[in-house]
C-alpha cells in the first residue's frame, strides 16, 4: 500500500500531474473575491474564512476525477483490483494520496492567502487546523464520487453535483469553527464534530468506494 | 390458501397485472381526499388569530414536505432491496420515485416561500429546515443525474443505490450540521404526538386528510412511473435482442 501511495503522489507531482494546478486555482479564486465584492477591509475580513474554505473545497473538487479515471482508462485499475491488495485498501491509499497532493498543500497555503483577504489574526491557527482536519474528509468523500463517475465520459460536472452536497457538513463545521473563534466563543464542539466527520469518512467511505469500483469494473 | 407475500410483486408481470386495475382507484381516492381536505381546509376553518388566512397554505406545505422526506426513505428501502435481492422492479421503483420526490420538494419550498412572505417578511431565510430541504433537493438532483449518465441499466441501478445509501447518511448528517449552523425561524414540532404542542384541532383534521391524500397520490404516481420504467426496460431488451439477431 505504501508503494501505491508513493506511486500516486509521484505521478501527480510529475509534469502533467496537476499538482500545482490546484494551488494555482485556489490562489486565483481567492484573488477574484475582492474584485467581486470590493476591497473594503472590514467586509473582506469577515468573509475571509468562508471564502478560503470554499476555495479549498473547489480546488479539491477539481482534481478528484484524477483519482481513478486515469488508471481506469489504461487498465491499471483492473490490475489493482485483481491484485492481492484488497480494493478497500486501494481506495483508501488513493484517497490519501489525493489528500497529500491537494488537501495538505491547500491547507498550508490558506493562511498565506488569508493575508490577502485581511483574515483576523486570531483566526489563523484555527483556519489551518480546521483545513488540516477537514480536507481529508473532502478527499475521501471525493474518492467515493470519483468511483461513481469513473466510467462516465466528461463526468466532471456530474461529479461536482454528486460530491458538493456531501461536502456540506464538513464545510459547515469547518467554517463555523473559525467563525466562532473570530466571535470569541468556544469552537471546541464544532471542531470535534468536524474531526468526527473526517474520522467517519476515512473509516467508511473506502468501503463504499470499493463496492462502487467493483460495480464499474464488471 | 397459498401464503401471499409482498415479494410476489417482484415479478414484473404480476406487478403490472396487479397495478393495472389498482391505479384508477388510487388516483380517484387521492383526488377525493385532496379535494375534500382542501375545500374543508380553505373554506370551512376559521382564520388563525395571528396568521390570518395565510396559514391555510399549511394544507399543501406540510404534506408535500412530509412526502419529500418519505420519498427519499422509500428510495432508500427500494435501493437496499435491489442491492440485496436483485429485484428489478424495486430498482425501477426507486428510479421512478425520484422525480416525484423532487416535485414534492419543490412544492414544499415554493409553498414555504409563499407562506414565509406574509409570516416572516421574507421569501427565503437560511433557517435549518428550509436549508435542509434545499440540500435534500440537491441530493435528489444528483441521484437523477447519475441514473441518466450511466448507459447500462443494471450498473446504473447499482451505482444509484449505493449513492442513495451514502446520500442518506450525509442527508442526516447535514440536517444536524445545519442546526448547529443556524438556530432558525421555523417553528418547532407542531405535529408531534404530544397534544400540547399540536396545531389546533380545528386545523388538524383537514391536515390529516390532506396528508392522506398526498400519500395516496405519491403511491399512485410512483406505481404509474414504475410501470412506464418497466415497459421502457422491456423495449430496451427487445431492441438489444433485435440488434443481436440481425447480426
Amino acid at each position: 500500500m505504501i508503494a501505491l501511495l508513493i506511486r500516486d503522489i509521484r505521478l501527480s507531482v510529475r509534469a502533467g500531474g496537476g499538482f500545482g494546478l490546484g494551488l494555482a486555482f485556489f490562489l486565483i479564486v481567492v484573488v477574484l473575491v475582492p474584485f467581486a465584492i470590493g476591497p473594503e477591509k472590514e467586509l473582506l475580513g469577515r468573509i475571509s474564512a468562508g471564502v478560503l474554505w470554499i476555495g479549498a473545497l473547489l480546488a479539491a473538487l477539481l482534481s478528484l476525477d484524477r483519482i481513478f479515471a486515469l488508471d481506469f482508462e489504461d487498465g491499471s485499475l483492473l490490475l489493482l483490483a485483481t491484485s492481492p491488495l484488497p480494493l478497500e485498501g486501494v481506495t483508501l491509499t488513493k484517497a490519501l494520496a489525493h489528500w497529500f497532493t491537494t488537501g495538505l498543500p491547500l491547507s498550508v497555503a490558506a493562511p498565506f492567502l488569508g493575508f490577502l483577504l485581511h483574515l483576523p489574526p486570531e483566526a489563523y491557527t484555527y483556519l489551518l487546523l480546521t483545513l488540516l482536519i477537514g480536507t481529508p474528509a473532502l478527499s475521501f468523500i471525493g474518492s467515493f464520487g470519483a468511483a461513481l463517475t469513473v466510467g462516465v465520459r466528461r463526468g466532471g460536472l456530474l461529479l461536482s453535483i454528486l460530491v458538493l452536497p456531501l461536502y456540506v457538513p464538513t464545510l459547515i463545521f469547518g467554517a463555523e469553527t473559525v467563525r466562532r473563534v473570530m466571535m470569541g466563543s468556544d469552537p471546541k464542539t464544532t471542531l470535534l464534530m468536524l474531526a468526527g466527520i473526517t474520522a467517519g469518512t476515512i473509516a467508511l467511505l473506502p468501503f463504499a468506494a470499493a463496492k462502487t469500483l467493483k460495480i464499474n469494473l464488471r | 390458501m397459498k401464503n401471499m407475500s409482498l415479494w410476489e410483486y417482484a415479478n414484473p408481470k404480476k406487478f403490472m397485472a396487479t397495478t393495472t386495475p389498482l391505479l384508477p382507484w388510487l388516483f380517484a381516492l387521492s383526488a377525493f381526499l385532496l379535494t375534500a381536505a382542501l375545500i374543508w381546509g380553505f373554506f370551512f376553518t376559521p382564520e388563525d388569530y395571528r396568521q390570518g388566512a395565510t396559514v391555510k397554505i399549511i394544507y399543501l406545505h406540510v404534506p408535500s414536505a412530509l412526502m419529500a422526506i418519505n420519498a427519499w426513505l422509500m428510495m432508500l428501502v427500494a435501493s437496499l432491496i435491489w442491492l440485496i435481492r436483485r429485484h428489478h422492479v424495486s430498482a425501477l421503483a426507486a428510479k421512478a420515485a425520484a422525480p416525484v420526490g423532487i416535485a414534492m420538494t419543490i412544492i414544499a419550498l415554493l409553498t414555504g416561500a409563499i407562506w414565509g412572505k406574509p409570516m416572516w417578511g421574507t421569501y427565503w431565510a437560511w433557517d435549518p429546515r428550509l436549508t435542509s430541504f434545499l440540500i435534500l433537493f440537491f441530493f435528489y438532483l444528483g441521484y437523477v443525474a447519475l441514473w441518466s449518465a450511466i448507459e447500462d441499466p443494471d450498473t446504473a441501478a447499482d451505482l444509484t443505490s449505493v449513492l442513495c445509501i451514502v446520500g442518506s447518511v450525509f442527508a442526516l448528517l447535514s440536517r444536524y450540521a445545519v442546526n448547529f449552523w443556524n438556530q432558525g425561524l421555523h417553528q418547532g414540532a407542531s405535529l408531534s404526538l404530544d397534544k400540547e404542542e399540536n396545531v389546533a384541532d380545528v386545523f388538524y383534521h383537514p391536515l390529516l386528510l390532506s396528508i392522506a391524500g398526498f400519500v395516496i397520490l405519491f403511491l399512485g404516481l410512483v406505481l404509474l412511473r414504475t410501470r412506464s420504467e418497466i415497459r421502457f426496460r422491456r423495449s430496451h431488451a427487445l431492441r438489444i435482442r433485435a440488434r443481436r439477431a440481425n447480426g
